[in-house]
Parts: C-alpha cells; sequence; structure tokens
C-alpha cells in the first residue's frame, strides 16, 4: 500500500484530506461537467486505474528513480478524460484545480529545480512546502522525496496555492521526533526578493489597493531591472528567477550555490545594499552619501527616461494639490516659495512643466543654494518616485516562505509564470494566461498527438503556457549544468585530502 | 591543567616525565614574548601567575568590561565612549604603544592583559548568555583599543594575523578608480589602497553601501580594515569560547580557582534594562479593558503614543508596528481577550473573518497562548525596551514601529510632541540636540521631566520618591508606570506611595 512510503503523509492524506479539500464536495455537478464519466460505473473504474497507478508510481520510485520512468509515468497519466471547460467555470473549482495540477503544472522542471539534480536527494526531500488547502487551512513542514509524490499530494490535497520554503537539516516531516530541537534547522534556500504594488501606493496615481493597470505595471518593471543588473553584475549571481505573482507583482529566486547558502547576516546584507528608501513619517525619503555609490548611480541612469515617461507623464504625480509633497522635498526655501506662487496661480499644470519649472526658477534667481545641490536633490526625488521598493523582510531570512512559480494566484485565477529579464519591458501581466482558459486551450488544440520523432505532446505544449515552461525548463537546465560542474570540481580538488 | 591524573604531578613538568604524552612540539610554558599591543589571543597563557594575581587581573578586566557595557546602556556615541574610557583603561589595564615606554614594563601590562582575558574566558564560557555577553564586550574592547593604537603598529599586527586578502592591483585600480572612490567616500589625498575579499566576509560594509561590490568581490578600503579584522576576532574568540565551555566540565581544578571563577561570574552583572513583571502591577489602577486604552495613552512614551494615533488615523498598523504595540499593552496589564478586543475594535475597517484569519493569531502568539512549546512556557515575547526599539531596522514606507526620537526627521518630531502638548521652546531644543547627538533615550527622558515636572518635584520635596525611583528610564513600560503613578499621587489608595519598594524592578 501507498502507506509504506512516508506512512505520515500518506495517511493523513487518505483519513483527513477529502473533507478538508472539498469543503462542500459536490460530486454530482463535477461528474456532469464531465461528458463522458458521469455514470457512477466509470468513476469506480477511474478509481480503480488511479490505484493501480499509485502501485506503479512506488515502483519506480524504489527500483529506477532516474528520471526516465517518471516521463512515462506523466505520459499515462496526462491521458484522462478530456475536461470540458464552460466558459462560466470557476478557477477554484475542484475540478479546475485536479485538471490544473494532473495536467499543466510542471512538476519535474520544478523538481529539478529544487533539487539540483536528476537523481533525488536531500535538497528535494528535505525541502518544506506549505499548502493553502481551500478551506483556507495552512499546512506546514510538508516534504516529498520524489517529485510524483508531490505531485500525487497535489492532485489529492488540491491546494489553492503552495509555498516553498528551506531545505532543512533533517526531513521537515520528522521535525518532532528528534531528541535535540537544534538538530532541525534550515541550511539553505534561494535568496529572494519580493516587489510588491502596495509599497508604492502612495506614489501612483492610477490605481490603488488590489488592482493594477498597465501604467502601474511599469513601476514593477522598472525594479526588475534595477535589482536584476545589481545582482548579476555586483554579486556576481547567474541563475536570477524572476516569477510574476499573480497579481500585482514580482518575486525573485536566485538560486546560485552561493546565495543559496547565505546566512541571515549576508542576506540582511544584500537586501540592505538593495535598499534605498528609509523612514515612514512622510518626510524626505532618499538620503544617499555624495557621491553616489555606483550602484545608485547606474540605478539613476536607467531610472532616468522611465521617469520621463512612466512618472511625470503617465502617473502625474504632482497633479493639483499633490504638489505639496513635492514642494516639501525642495530643500531651498527661496526657491520653494517662487514654486509655490506659481503653482498656486495654475494648479492644473502638468507634473512634467512642474518638474521644468525647478530648474526654469532656478535659473531665473530664484535659487540660494549651489546649482549642484539642487541637482542631488532633484536626483533624490527621482530615485523616491522610481527606486525599487523591497519588501526587505522577505529577503532578510533564511526560513521565509515564498509562494512557488506556476501556481495559480487565488485572487485573479493567473498563473504565477516567470519573467525573461531580458525582455522585462514586453511582459505584460494582463495577457498572462488563467488557468481556466488553460484547460480550454488543451481541449481546443487540434495537432497531432505525437512529434516527429515519436514523443508525445503533453498537455501544456499545447497552451499558451508553453512559453513560460521552455523558458523555466532553459533556466533549470543552465543551473544543473552549472550545479554539476560545481560538484565535480569539488570533487577533484577533495580527491588529495582523501589519500 | 585539563585532565586528572592520580599521580598529581604538576602538570607543566608532566610532558617532560613522558614524552609521549607531550602535546607541543615546541614547549610553549616558557615566558611568551608580546610583540604587539594588541592581542588576537590564540595562545593560551602558560607561565606561573599568584592567586592574587589571578582574582585582581581578573576583577580589573572584569571593571573595565562592564563599564564598557554601561555606555552603551547609556547610549553614548563612539567618541563618548572612547573619552569616557580612557581614563578608566588607563587604571585598570593599561596598555602601551611599542615606542612609549621601557620593555618590561610593557611585557608587565600585556600580560596581564593576555592573562585577565584567558581567566574571564574560563569564567565566562559556562552559559550561552554570558559567552556571547562576554564576546561583544571583548570585541567592543577589542576595536576600542585597535582605534587608538599606532598606524603602522596596526599594520605590523596585521601583517602577523595572515589573513589572506588580495591586494587590488595598480591596472585594475586604474581601471575603476573613479567607481572605488565613489562607494568608499575616498577623497582625493586620502590613502588610496584597497584590497578585494569575497563580499560575504564583510556584510555590514556592504549594507551600508560603503564598498564597491563588482563580481562578489567587495573592495574594501584600507581604512575598513578593522570592521575584517574585528569580524575574524569575534570568529576566533567565540569558537574558542565553545571549545573552553566543552573543556570546563573536565577542568582539573582543587577548590581555589573554581570559587574565584565563580564569583567573576555572579558579579558580571549590569544595569538590566529587561522588562519586569512587576511593571504591570500599578497599585491603584484599575483593571485595564479595551476602552480605556485612549484615555490611557497620555501616559503612554512618545514611541506608543505614536503607534496609537497612527492606528486612530488608519485603522491600521503594518506588522511591526502592532507587535510592538501588543506586546507594550501586554506589559501595562491589558489581558489578552481585551488585548484581542482592543485590536478589533481598532481595525474598523476590516471584516471579523479577515481579522480571525490575519491577525488573531499574531496577538495571541504574543501572549504565548499559541506557538510552539518554547513561546507557551515562555508566554510569550517580553516587552521591547528602548534598546531593542533603537536597534531594529528602521521603518519602512507606511511603518510606524521603532522609537520615533530615532526615526523621525527633526522638524516632523518636533511637530509631533507639539501634538502631544509639548509646547515649550526650551525643551524641543534640548530634544532637538540629543537627537542630533543620537541620544535618543536622553530626549524622551527631558520630555518625560517637562511632562511632570510638577509631581516630580513635589515627590522629591516630600522625600517619599528616593533617586532610584526616579532613574533614567530605559523602557517604555516604566515610562507609563512612573508617569500613571506621578500623575495619581495623592489620590487614595495611591497617595501612599512612600513604600519605595513599589517602584524597584
Amino acid at each position: 500500500m501507498p502507506h509504506s512510503i512516508s506512512p505520515q503523509s500518506t495517511q493523513t492524506l487518505e483519513a483527513d484530506s477529502p473533507p478538508a479539500a472539498n469543503p462542500n464536495p459536490d460530486l454530482p455537478s463535477q461528474d456532469m461537467s464531465m461528458s463522458d464519466a458521469s455514470s457512477p460505473a466509470a468513476a469506480e473504474e477511474q478509481a480503480k486505474v488511479n490505484l493501480e497507478e499509485l502501485f506503479n508510481d512506488e515502483d519506480s520510485d524504489n527500483e529506477f528513480s532516474s528520471s526516465a520512468p517518471q516521463v512515462k509515468f506523466e505520459d499515462e497519466l496526462s491521458q484522462p478524460a478530456p475536461l470540458k471547460v464552460s466558459p462560466r467555470s470557476q478557477f477554484s473549482d475542484p475540478e479546475i484545480m485536479r485538471a490544473f495540477y494532473q495536467r499543466l503544472f510542471p512538476f519535474r522542471y520544478l523538481f529539478q529545480w529544487l533539487n539540483h539534480s536528476p537523481l533525488p536527494c536531500n535538497d528535494f526531500a528535505h525541502r518544506e512546502f506549505a499548502f493553502t488547502l481551500p478551506n483556507d487551512a495552512y499546512l506546514r513542514y510538508q516534504s516529498f522525496p520524489t517529485a510524483d509524490l508531490f505531485r500525487k499530494q497535489c492532485i489529492q490535497m488540491l491546494p489553492s496555492r503552495f509555498e516553498i520554503g528551506p531545505v532543512y537539516s533533517t526531513n521537515p516531516r520528522d521535525r518532532k521526533q528528534l531528541r535535540k530541537a537544534s538538530a532541525f534547522r534550515p541550511l539553505t534556500k534561494e535568496l529572494v526578493f519580493d516587489i510588491d504594488m502596495t509599497d508604492y501606493d502612495e506614489i501612483r496615481t492610477c490605481c490603488s489597493g488590489a488592482s493594477i493597470c498597465p501604467k502601474c505595471w511599469a513601476f514593477i518593471t522598472m525594479a526588475i531591472k534595477v535589482i536584476d543588473v545589481a545582482l548579476r553584475e555586483d554579486f556576481g549571481f547567474k541563475h536570477i528567477l524572476w516569477v510574476y505573482s499573480g497579481r500585482r507583482g514580482a518575486h525573485a529566486w536566485v538560486c546560485d550555490k552561493r546565495a543559496r547558502e547565505m546566512d541571515d547576516q549576508r542576506r540582511r546584507a544584500v537586501a540592505g545594499y538593495l535598499e534605498l528608501l528609509k523612514g515612514g513619517d512622510g518626510a524626505k525619503r532618499v538620503n544617499p552619501r555624495r557621491p553616489l555609490h555606483p550602484h545608485l548611480e547606474r540605478s539613476l541612469n536607467i531610472l532616468k527616461e522611465h521617469f520621463q515617461t512612466t512618472i511625470l507623464h503617465e502617473q502625474d504625480p504632482w497633479a493639483e494639490e499633490k504638489s505639496a509633497h513635492l514642494l516639501q522635498l525642495i530643500p531651498d526655501v527661496k526657491l520653494r516659495d517662487a514654486l509655490k506662487t506659481k503653482w498656486d496661480s495654475s494648479p492644473s499644470r502638468p507634473s512634467p512643466s512642474k518638474w521644468a519649472d525647478i530648474d526654469t526658477l532656478a535659473k531665473s534667481g530664484s535659487l540660494s543654494m549651489k546649482p549642484q545641490q539642487l541637482l542631488e536633490a532633484k536626483q533624490d526625488i527621482l530615485l523616491e518616485y522610481t527606486y525599487p521598493r523591497l519588501d526587505a523582510e522577505v529577503s532578510k531570512k533564511l526560513n521565509h516562505l515564498l509562494k512557488s512559480p506556476f501556481v495559480i494566484h487565488p485572487g485573479t485565477g493567473r498563473v504565477c509564470v516567470p519573467i525573461d529579464p531580458r525582455e522585462v519591458e514586453s511582459f505584460d501581466p494582463f495577457t498572462v494566461p488563467t488557468v481556466v482558459q488553460l484547460l480550454g486551450e488543451i481541449d481546443a488544440w487540434k495537432g497531432q498527438a505525437e512529434t516527429e520523432d515519436g514523443k508525445k505532446v503533453q498537455d501544456w505544449e499545447k497552451t499558451s503556457l508553453k512559453p513560460y515552461v521552455d523558458y523555466f525548463r532553459g533556466f533549470v537546465a543552465n543551473l544543473l549544468k552549472d550545479e554539476k560542474s560545481g560538484i565535480k570540481r569539488e570533487r577533484e580538488e577533495g580527491e588529495p585530502m582523501e589519500f | 591543567m585539563i585532565r586528572s591524573d592520580y599521580s598529581r604531578v604538576d602538570p607543566k613538568r608532566r610532558a617532560n616525565l613522558n614524552y609521549k604524552k607531550k602535546q607541543f612540539a615546541t614547549a610553549e610554558f616558557q615566558q611568551q614574548q608580546y610583540e604587539h599591543r594588541l592581542n588576537f589571543y590564540e595562545l593560551p597563557p602558560t607561565a606561573e601567575i599568584t592567586l592574587e594575581e589571578f582574582e585582581t587581573w581578573a576583577i580589573n578586566r572584569l571593571k573595565v568590561l562592564s563599564e564598557l557595557e554601561a555606555c552603551t546602556f547609556r547610549n553614548k556615541t563612539p567618541e563618548e565612549t572612547a573619552e569616557y574610557m580612557t581614563g578608566i583603561l588607563n587604571k585598570y589595564l593599561p596598555l602601551r604603544s611599542n615606542s612609549s615606554s621601557k620593555s618590561q614594563a610593557l611585557q608587565d601590562e600585556r600580560r596581564k592583559d593576555h592573562y585577565s582575558h584567558f581567566i574571564l574566558r574560563l569564567a565566562f564560557s559556562s552559559t550561552e548568555v554570558l559567552r556571547r555577553r562576554f564576546s561583544r564586550l571583548e570585541t567592543m574592547l577589542f576595536k576600542l583599543r585597535w582605534l587608538k593604537d599606532d598606524v603602522f603598529e596596526r599594520k605590523d599586527f596585521v601583517k602577523g594575523l595572515n589573513l589572506d586578502w588580495d591586494e587590488v592591483g595598480e591596472e585594475e585600480k586604474k581601471e575603476i578608480l573613479d567607481k572605488l572612490m565613489a562607494a568608499g567616500g575616498v577623497k582625493k589625498g586620502d590613502e588610496m589602497d584597497w584590497f578585494k575579499v569575497d563580499w560575504e566576509r564583510v556584510p555590514e560594509l556592504v549594507e551600508q553601501r560603503k564598498v564597491f561590490v563588482r563580481r562578489g568581490k567587495a573592495f574594501v578600503p584600507q581604512r575598513e580594515q578593522m570592521s575584517l579584522v574585528v569580524v575574524e576576532f569575534t570568529k576566533r574568540l567565540d569558537n574558542a569560547l565553545e571549545l573552553t565551555s566543552r573543556a570546563l566540565p573536565r577542568l582539573d581544578e582543587d577548590d581555589r580557582l573554581a570559587p574565584i571563577l565563580a564569583h567573576l561570574s555572579q558579579s558580571f552583572t549590569a544595569p538590566d534594562s529587561a522588562y519586569s513583571s512587576s511593571d504591570a502591577n500599578i497599585d491603584g489602577l484599575n483593571v485595564i479593558t479595551a476602552n480605556s486604552i485612549d484615555t490611557l495613552s497620555t501616559h503612554f512614551p512618545l514611541c506608543m503614543q505614536n503607534l496609537h494615533q497612527n492606528l486612530r488615523a488608519n485603522s491600521h498598523l503594518k506588522h511591526f508596528g502592532r507587535l510592538q504595540y501588543t506586546l507594550f499593552l501586554k506589559g501595562i496589564g491589558l489581558s489578552l481577550e481585551e488585548c484581542i478586543v482592543f485590536w478589533r475594535q481598532s481595525f474598523k475597517l476590516i471584516t471579523d473573518d479577515k481579522f480571525n484569519k490575519e491577525y488573531k493569531y499574531n496577538v495571541r502568539h504574543s501572549y504565548g497562548d499559541v506557538g510552539g512549546d518554547a513561546n507557551r512556557r515562555g508566554r510569550g515575547y517580553t516587552p521591547y525596551s528602548c534598546q531593542k526599539l533603537l536597534t531594529e531596522p528602521l521603518p519602512g514606507p507606511g511603518q510606524a514601529h521603532g522609537c520615533p526620537y530615532r526615526t523621525f526627521t527633526s522638524d516632523n518630531l518636533v511637530a509631533l510632541l507639539q501634538r502631544t502638548g509639548i509646547n515649550d521652546w526650551d525643551v524641543l531644543k534640548g530634544v532637538k540636540e540629543d537627537v542630533g547627538k543620537q541620544r535618543y533615550h536622553v530626549a524622551c527622558n527631558r520630555v518625560f521631566e517637562h511632562a511632570h515636572k510638577r509631581e516630580i518635584k513635589r515627590v522629591k520635596d516630600d522625600g517619599s520618591w528616593s533617586a532610584t525611583d526616579l532613574d533614567t528610564i530605559v523602557h517604555p513600560n516604566t515610562y507609563f508606570k512612573r508617569s500613571w503613578l506621578l500623575k495619581h499621587v495623592g489620590e487614595g489608595n495611591v497617595g501612599v506611595v512612600g513604600g519605595g519598594d513599589r517602584m524597584e524592578e
């Protein structure tokens, strides 16, 4: 029985999860929506098949843990009855979620990504996953020896999303059986960053709260550009995965070995290095030392053009009486008064003109401080309106959990797809597919079931999820390649020690 | 000295009796020569000293360390600390540079420094708390001495340490000179030398953007060398302390040293700014309910008033603000049930469902009602002290936690103070000066004394409160308690403040 695989997990699964996962199991209607599985007998037959597959799977786990049988296994499973998705289907419906985990979620690449090697090892097995179940219960400290067991549990529990935590020194499921609490501690995790639109609420004028529009997505684009280049050039990280968070933000996963092994102090250092805005009391937030640190200098150059378009023209942050904040940021009293008089007389002046006014009035003699100081003040303002606002606490702790790539955002139904930082400008959150749309695409697909070289076409390849999974696969392949050469080098260097 | 032996031969000679038991290739127990003023304390002392020396040297060093700790509690700036410590160091633990004195006296004081360090290491290695404290203070002492050391001797000392770092070559330097100078704040005419290390070794310099970082290497200016050396010092000391603690149970000791060591570690108690549960019991103050917080908030210190105002203005507080405020409220005696009611009522814009799901747990966790075993047994977290508030990260956008004297710009701080009714110009000016010197809690105490001028005078005049009752406030909960008691002196049962012990912590 599957019990033997990992007693704790499977028992809970079979005992509690169906009621927990399905607060109001609407079984009849679920069957209705599947055109050919409407009779109970057919359903029973399907259950039998599932059971058999469980057995198969167990074998492949114990004896052939290479990736080949796993592929086969996936092939078999991705042949369930076609699911009719009506336009009225809700993305949180259990059958939609089940189909998503069964047919679309790229478990295989997720496994490789976290495992850093094709063979299952502790990097994956001791990794914490945390499930948010459909009834909003939150299950921490889940862990799985292989991708298939992970997949199986997802299909059974249908989490509305799950998060990824650190690799622990022992299996997270065994944490309570340890004699010493100190034997259970987080060892490694990707260095993560979280950029969320909430932190921009005070400077964005187009939307507020949970909603976004293409105008404010530009903030995230700017942030990704600045952070990505700093991580690559300054810290020398290569494997940075940017992920759309599903609604109004982005996450970054820095997967280099060196980044994964950082302790809290180092994580805090990187976060501090990238953090610029300080203080929450409405005063001037950006006060960098001069001359500017090379990182800030470079960021300023990247952000300059965005400031003109995104901030001045699109956001128009100082319209009407909102110019008071701009005035507050100008250090020169004389100039401030001159500007105030001017803007009070014509409050409808758009922000670009107001920004230009600063220089015009300064030239015409309303400046009592050095031009250099004014230039620096203007740079500070520019940075305040464009520089990335990180949710730094997420980055500072080794054991912080972060939502996994490719899960579905429970609020929007969109898939949390990776963003290619080289093409971040063209990324549009509004074209990111929703799960309902993807399932519809599978059904609508009319191509060959096999490619020319005889491989079966995976379900995700039939949908608009394909480019994202392809990108992710490439990313993981690069990571694995580096990881492998790293191990080889270590082995070669280690050899003289052994003899 | 480590393992007991039946024959009880003088342990220093034992090695000579049987060469197989010899631990060191060369005998280390002759007098050590101290080349440098600074010392990494790598080799333990091996020569003999008298019991009296053992005790007095240790006490002298202890005196220095506790004064150093007191400086941090009083929030002194590094300059003030250095100035204050000069006299104390000269008296108890002088260390002069190579050029200044005759060689024998010099060797003697270095020997004392060396031996006293190792004696205290024995005394303070037993528990984790003591170890951490000892290592922190020793690091501070090392830093202090480093700063006062002669530049050339320092260079010599560093060379002897064999730390591996690369000098930046002339060619590379030329290529990125402007970046190096911008990052390090180096001006023309300063020392133009940098060295390259993995950035992981200088996290605090990276965090403050004080070094140029490229492809994982940090370019550290020569003058920042200190932080590198200090990190190394702490690392080695921590390791050594760990080893000492493991060796401690096997210490081959008669009853001469153990009492001295025990005594030393006991007397290593410094002014404690921790919260004590007696702060929660205030005579005459009725049971606090969620509804009485508004009235009581006039007695709150500025940090908590700020949170309260923010909460009332936005009907919301971000996580760290909630945590700080919840713990404070717990500290003044608000029960868990009332605290949940308080937050529920305060978050007006949030549905019951959202509140129960996202906020209630944290409040309960703070009270130790839920969470791991350790959390429950400790009945949750203790309320934050001023020291904690002054050292935690600064609030970000939309956050309001921390100490306003530290986090606010001086204009906004003055505006905030005026809103709470402090309009006296002299006080505000004093506050500004204190804040400028980063003496935040002096500013806070100044405000307290101003706001309770009359009451303080009264209790001083009639002698009902002793001087210790009016000591500097270093905990927000002490602020509240004292403020409340002062404002209610002479009312009913609170009038009998003569007891004195009531104010003890």
